[in-house]
C-alpha cells in the first residue's frame, strides 16, 4: 500500500456560505486539528485556495487518521492524496502508472482521467492532460478501458505548484462543522433515542450541552456512569460536552405525593424542560434537544409532546420526532452508543412509571394538577444550585 | 455521621494486612519464577510448598491434593469438565443442584452441550436439597455429583456429609464435588472424613486477594486439566504460579483459621443478632436460618415493598454496603436469581431480597448502624412505589 503523506478534505455545503466562507473553512480545519489530536502522529491542518490538506509530520495509521476524519462533521470526503513535485510531463506519467499499480491491484477496471490546470502555465491544458494520460494508461494497462460517464476509478489530477494525483473518496460523516451554529441543550436520558438526537443537531454544526436528571437512591450510580459513558461516544463528534447532572429526586417525589399518579410522567417532564431551559439560558444555549419520537411511549404521544411543549419557551429541536425505533437504532449502532445505551439500569423516567399513564392528557387538567405542587419552587431552586458539572470529553 | 459498614463479604472481602504485606514483599523481592533452576526460583517455589502445605493442613488432605486456580470460578470448572473429561467412559450423568452459582451452572450448560446428561436437584424453601429425590436420582450412568456447601446468597447449609453417604452407598466410584466457596474459613472441614472427592474454594472471601482459589481433588479422583501448557502443577494447571496470589492465599487460610472457634461463634452471635432484630419489624421475611442451621455469615431478608435495588442504593448514601437478591431491576430484563426463584419466593419478596454478610471483622455497632438506618428510612422507602 501507498505510504500517503498528505490527504484532501472534501466539504461540500460550506462551499456555498457565501462571505462566511472563511469562518466555516477556519471552524473545519480547527475540528480536523483537534481529532487528530486524539491518535498517535504529528499532522499539519491547511487551507490553501480553497482547499483543506491534512499532512501527516510523522509515522501515523492510516485507518486511525480515516477513522478520526470520519467524526468531524463538515468532511465530505478524505481523499488519500500523492503529491509530486513538476518535474516534467514523463515523470508525471511515471506517477500515475506506479500509483495505479499501487493501488489498483484489478486492472480489469474502467477509467476516467480527470484533470484540472490550476497552474496556468502549465504547458499543457486540462483536456490535453486528460488525453495524453488517457493514453499512456491504455499502453501501459491493456485491461483498463475509458469510460467517461461511470468510471470505476476517476483519476483526479490537480496541476497546482505541486501536482495531485488522487482516486479513492473515502466518504466523511457531512454535516457542518461544530461550533458554526450556536449552542444547544440536549435531555440527555440513559435511553437510545436522545444521543442519537444529540448527534444529529450537532452534524449541523451545533454545538453541545446537556443535562442529565438522576434520582438516587432510585436510580444507581451506574445509571449516571452509563449517561457519562454515553456523552463520551457523542463528544467523539460533537466535541466536549457539558453535562449537568441534576438530582431530581426530591422534586420527583412531590411530585408523587401531590399529583394523580398517571399524571406523573407529563407534570415531571415539564418540571425538566423548565430546568433544563434554566441551564441553557445560564451558558448561551438557544434551544433544547430530545430524542422524542411520536407515539413511542405514553408521554410521547402528539397529545403529551403539546402538553409537555407547553412550558418551553424556547425552541425544542426534536430531530427523531417522526423517526421508526429501528431508523433510531441504527444511527446508535453507527456512532457506537447502542450497546451502552441497553444497559439495563433504571433511570428516572422509569422507576415510577405509572402502569397506565395518560396518554391524551389534557392541558388544563394538568395545570391544575400543577397547583398543587406548592413549595415545588425551593425544591426546584436547591436542584439547580446543587447541580453537578461535568465536562466530558471524547476518549 | 455515616460508619463505613461493609456488609457484602460473601460478594468479597479487604484483603489482610498480614497478606498484603507478604505479597508486596513477593513482588519487590522474591519476584522469581518458581519453575527457574536458580536462587530466585527456589525461593518462589518455597513460598507456593508453604501455601500448599497450609492449606493442606486445614483439610487435613494431602498437599499433592492442592491444585492453585485463579478462584471460585475456575476451580468449579476445572472440577466439573475436568471430571467429566476423565470419567466420560463410566457414564454421562452428572447431578447438580437448582440453586447453584452461575460457575456450575453455565459449566454444566457446557456439558450438556457435549453430551452430557444433566440432572437438577430441587430444593425446599429453606434451601435444602431433598436426599430421597437424590437417592431417586442416582442411577448406572452417573459419575459426577455436585452440590454447594453452603448457599451464597441465603447461606443454606448442605448435608455434604449425609449427601456422600447416599451417593457412596449406591456407587463407591461416583465422585462428589462440593462447592465450598462460602463455607471454606467458616467451617472447620474435613473431606476425607466428609467424603468429598473434590471442594473447590475461593481466595478473595477469605480476605485473601482476588484472582486466587484452588481446588481439592483427592488422590483417588481422576480429573483431566482444562488448561494446557508448561506442565506446572503436575500438568494439572500449567502457567507460572501465581506466586504472589497463591502465597497470599496461603497466609490468608492461616490467618483465618487462627483462633477460629471464637471467631465463628462471634459471626454466629452477629447473625443471630440481625435476624432476631429484622423479625422485629413489620413485613420482613427472613430467608436464613439462625444459629447453626445456617452459615454465620449470610443473612437474607425481604423488605417487602422496598425494591432491593432502591434499599441498597439508600443505604449506600449512608456508607453501608449491601447486596440485593436480583441482579438487575430493569423492568424489561428482571432475572430473578437461581436461588430465591429456587426457595420459591414470591415475586415480591425476590423484589425486595437484601444479603447482608459479615465477615471477622464485622461489629455490633455496624450492624445497629445498619439497622437504624434501614429503621429511618423504610417508611419512607415503601411511600414512593410503582404503581
Amino acid at each position: 500500500m501507498i505510504h500517503y503523506k498528505s490527504f484532501l478534505i472534501k466539504y461540500a455545503e460550506i462551499g456555498v456560505k457565501g462571505k462566511n466562507r472563511f469562518l466555516f473553512e477556519d471552524a473545519l480545519v480547527s475540528q480536523i486539528g483537534k481529532a487528530l489530536k486524539r491518535i498517535d502522529g504529528d499532522f499539519k491542518v491547511h487551507k490553501e485556495q480553497g482547499r483543506i490538506y491534512v499532512d501527516a509530520l510523522s509515522e501515523y495509521d492510516f485507518d486511525e487518521v480515516t477513522g478520526a476524519l470520519k467524526c468531524v462533521f463538515g468532511v465530505a470526503g478524505i481523499c488519500p492524496l500523492v503529491q509530486i513535485e513538476d518535474n516534467g510531463f514523463e515523470d508525471l506519467c511515471n506517477h500515475i502508472i506506479e500509483y495505479i499499480d499501487e493501488v489498483y491491484d484489478d486492472k480489469n477496471i474502467t477509467f476516467k482521467v480527470n484533470a484540472r490546470r490550476a497552474r496556468k502555465n502549465y504547458p499543457l491544458d486540462s483536456m490535453g492532460i486528460n488525453r495524453e494520460v488517457g493514453s499512456v494508461i491504455l499502453d501501459k494497462f491493456t485491461e483498463m478501458k475509458v469510460d467517461v460517464h461511470k468510471p470505476e476509478l476517476m483519476l483526479n489530477i490537480e496541476i497546482r505548484k505541486q501536482i495531485n494525483i488522487y482516486s479513492e473518496v473515502i466518504p466523511g460523516p457531512g454535516g457542518m462543522p461544530v461550533g458554526t451554529a450556536g449552542k444547544a441543550m440536549l435531555l440527555l436520558s440513559g435511553g437510545i433515542d436522545s444521543p442519537v438526537a444529540g448527534y444529529m443537531v450537532s452534524k449541523r454544526g451545533v454545538e453541545l450541552e446537556a443535562a442529565y436528571f438522576h434520582a438516587p437512591p432510585y436510580t444507581s450510580e451506574r445509571a449516571k456512569q452509563k449517561v457519562i459513558d454515553l456523552a463520551k461516544k457523542v463528544a467523539i463528534y460533537s466535541g466536549p460536552i457539558k453535562l449537568n447532572i441534576v438530582n431530581f429526586t426530591d422534586v420527583q417525589l412531590h411530585i408523587y405525593e401531590k399529583c394523580p399518579y398517571d399524571e406523573l410522567t407529563i407534570i415531571m417532564k415539564r418540571v425538566m424542560f423548565k430546568m433544563a431551559e434554566h441551564f441553557a439560558k445560564e451558558s448561551g444555549a438557544i434551544g433544547t434537544i430530545t430524542g422524542e419520537s411520536i407515539g413511542q411511549v405514553s408521554s410521547q404521544t402528539l397529545q403529551s409532546l403539546a402538553v409537555i411543549n407547553d412550558v418551553c419557551t424556547m425552541p425544542v429541536f426534536r430531530p427523531v420526532i417522526a423517526f421508526d425505533k429501528q431508523d433510531i437504532v441504527d444511527i446508535a449502532l453507527k456512532i457506537d452508543t447502542y450497546e451502552t445505551s441497553i444497559l439495563p439500569y433504571e433511570d428516572c423516567c422509569t422507576t415510577f412509571v405509572a402502569k397506565h399513564p395518560v396518554t391524551k392528557p389534557n392541558l388544563n387538567m394538568i395545570k391544575r394538577s400543577e397547583e398543587k405542587l406548592t413549595g415545588i419552587e425551593e425544591l426546584i431552586a436547591r436542584a439547580i444550585e446543587t447541580v453537578e458539572v461535568v465536562t466530558v470529553e471524547a476518549e | 455521621m455515616t460508619m463505613e459498614t461493609y456488609l457484602d463479604n460473601a460478594a468479597t472481602t479487604r484483603v489482610a494486612q498480614e497478606v498484603k504485606a507478604l505479597m508486596i514483599k513477593l513482588m519487590d523481592e522474591d519476584y522469581g519464577n518458581p519453575s527457574s533452576l536458580h536462587h530466585k526460583g527456589v525461593v518462589a517455589e518455597n513460598y507456593i510448598k508453604e501455601a500448599r502445605n497450609i492449606i493442606a493442613k486445614s483439610l487435613k488432605v494431602n498437599e499433592k491434593e492442592i491444585i492453585f486456580t485463579s478462584g471460585g470460578t475456575e476451580s468449579n470448572n476445572l472440577a466439573l469438565i475436568g471430571a467429566a473429561m476423565a470419567n466420560k467412559r463410566a457414564g454421562n450423568h452428572i447431578i447438580t443442584t437448582a440453586i447453584e452459582h452461575a460457575s456450575i451452572l453455565s459449566t454444566v450448560q457446557f456439558l450438556k452441550e457435549m453430551g452430557f446428561s444433566i440432572s437438577f436437584l430441587s430444593v425446599d424453601e429453606e434451601g435444602h436439597i431433598n436426599l430421597d429425590e437424590l437417592k431417586e436420582l442416582i442411577c448406572d450412568d452417573t459419575i459426577l455429583v455436585s452440590t454447594m456447601y453452603v448457599n451464597n446468597e441465603i447461606g443454606a447449609l448442605e448435608p455434604v456429609s449425609e449427601i456422600s453417604k447416599i451417593i457412596k452407598t449406591k456407587n463407591p466410584n461416583i465422585i462428589y464435588h462440593v462447592d465450598a466457596i462460602q463455607a471454606y474459613g467458616k467451617y472447620v472441614i474435613n473431606p476425607k472424613k466428609q467424603g468429598i472427592d473434590m471442594l473447590s474454594v475461593s481466595g478473595h472471601k477469605i480476605n485473601g486477594p482476588k484472582g486466587t482459589g484452588f481446588l481439592y481433588v483427592s488422590e483417588k479422583t481422576k480429573i483431566k486439566p482444562i488448561i494446557y501448557g508448561g506442565g506446572q502443577q503436575k500438568g494439572m494447571r500449567s502457567g507460572t504460579e501465581n506466586v504472589p496470589g497463591f502465597a497470599g492465599l496461603g497466609e490468608a487460610v492461616r490467618v483465618c483459621y487462627n483462633d477460629f472457634e471464637n471467631k465463628v461463634t462471634k459471626l454466629y452471635e452477629l447473625k443471630d443478632y440481625l435476624i432476631d432484630k429484622l423479625e422485629e419489624m413489620d413485613n420482613v421475611k427472613i430467608h436464613s436460618a439462625k444459629g447453626k442451621g445456617g452459615a454465620p455469615h449470610i443473612v437474607n431478608a425481604s423488605f417487602i415493598g422496598v425494591r432491593s435495588e432502591v434499599m441498597l442504593h439508600k443505604l449506600e448514601e449512608k456508607d453501608i454496603y449491601v447486596s440485593a437478591g436480583s441482579a438487575c431491576s430493569s423492568n424489561k430484563q428482571k432475572s430473578v436469581s437461581a436461588t430465591l426463584s429456587g426457595i420459591g419466593l414470591k415475586k415480591e419478596e425476590s423484589d425486595s431480597a437484601i444479603r447482608f454478610s459479615f465477615c471477622f471483622d464485622t461489629t455490633k455497632e455496624q450492624v445497629d448502624y445498619a439497622l437504624n438506618t434501614i429503621n429511618d428510612n423504610i417508611l419512607e422507602l415503601r411511600k414512593f412505589v410503582r404503581k
